[in-house]
């Protein structure tokens, strides 16, 4: 019996990553001369997670010393984050690489076809990312991006100890696989 | 006016990542197990086209820097911490959302465990201003002051480590 494979079209190939990189670098510089607005985007969620207490413990929101640091309010980074997905869904929609998916294939070939394994680590991922995020003052954006085009010694540093722990973790999970 | 740029900034910031596909699972992990460098050239690029052309803007004066302070416990534990939670989460808090962006749904479960280690950051906040971040801050150092160079030979040896390294990565093929 024949299978019927969904057809889609075929994803076209990616933009080269200097060309993209350097494209970053503009708008990047751009965005500093216009708006004075360097990227960033890990204060974004704890914005979001002032917003969302705001709706059930108005009191304890304001009372919280870092709250009262990082106000739960929609800013410029905020804003920036949003557009990120913006950004990514037109393209992806333009380009037809738009896919509904659960499991990314490396992931898959790894751990199997389970999207609800994936769901629990991504988050978990996600909760410890951030919380170290918010420790160094900054994630790939922030420090990765604007804090090492302004060549800050801190900036460098996050910088190396993102690879170092991602690297000892990748290890773990794939085991050199 | 800001939120404005901030979403068309973002936005065409979102269309370099999807369209380089820096913000996949994929590439990330590909990156931390040294098999696929997609995502460090990106950056690196990114980084020395941003340091000359905000170094020569700075000189002119036209735009102002602004640099994150050294605080030595939260920059290399949070850094670490930060690392652990991206090897298994995949994603960074910029591409998680590009990732949902070209729906991928494991990105909308990053950017959920984003927000509650966003708010529990908040209730650890008073506890850590005790602790991690207390342990030493060296201020708001660049590396052209630590060296005492300024910045422009630490932009030189910036770019040409960067093009030695994107030799190795073309002739490796990674």
């Amino acid at each position: 019996m024949r299978r019927i494979v969904p057809r889609l079209p075929a994803e076209p190939g990616p933009m080269n990553p200097y060309v993209g990189g350097a494209l970053a670098g503009l708008l990047l510089i751009a965005s500093v001369v216009f708006v004075d607005k360097y990227f960033g985007a890990s204060t974004t969620f704890v914005r979001a997670a002032g917003l969302l207490e705001l709706l059930f413990a108005p009191d304890h929101v304001a009372d919280n010393a870092y709250f009262k640091k990082e106000l739960p309010r929609v800013d410029w980074q905020w804003m920036f984050v949003a557009g990120v997905m913006l950004g990514s869904l037109v393209s992806s929609m333009l380009n037809r690489s738009f896919r509904i998916t659960a499991v990314p294939d490396s992931w898959r070939a790894r751990f199997g076809d389970r999207p609800r394994l994936r769901a629990v680590t991504a988050f978990g991922g996600g909760v410890l990312a951030i919380i170290g995020a918010r420790l160094a003052g900054g994630c790939p954006s922030g420090h990765g991006l604007s804090g090492s085009v302004q060549l800050a010694v801190s900036s460098f540093v996050a910088l190396v100890c993102f690879f170092v722990g991602g690297l000892v973790m990748a290890r773990i999970l794939y085991k050199g696989k | 006016m800001d939120l404005l740029w901030g979403l068309v900034t973002g936005a065409l910031f979102g269309v370099l990542l999807q369209r380089c596909r820096v913000l996949r699972y994929d590439k990330q992990l590909g990156a931390l197990r040294l098999k696929d460098m997609t995502i460090v050239k990106f950056m690196l690029t990114t980084v020395v086209v941003g340091a000359v052309g905000l170094h020569l803007l700075a000189a002119v004066g036209v735009v102002s820097f602004s640099i994150k302070s050294f605080n030595i416990g939260g920059v290399v534990l949070g850094g670490l911490l930060f690392g652990v939670g991206w090897g298994l989460c995949g994603y960074c808090p910029g591409t998680a959302a590009g990732a949902l962006g070209e729906g991928r749904l494991d990105g909308l479960w990053a950017l959920a465990g984003m927000v509650l280690g966003a708010g529990l950051f908040a209730e650890l906040y008073p506890l850590l201003q005790r602790t991690v971040l207390a342990w030493g801050d060296l201020g708001k150092l660049t590396l052209g002051e630590a060296l005492g160079t300024g910045p422009w030979p630490v932009i030189l040896l910036l770019a040409a480590g960067a093009g030695l390294l994107f030799r190795f990565f073309e002739r490796r093929r990674l």
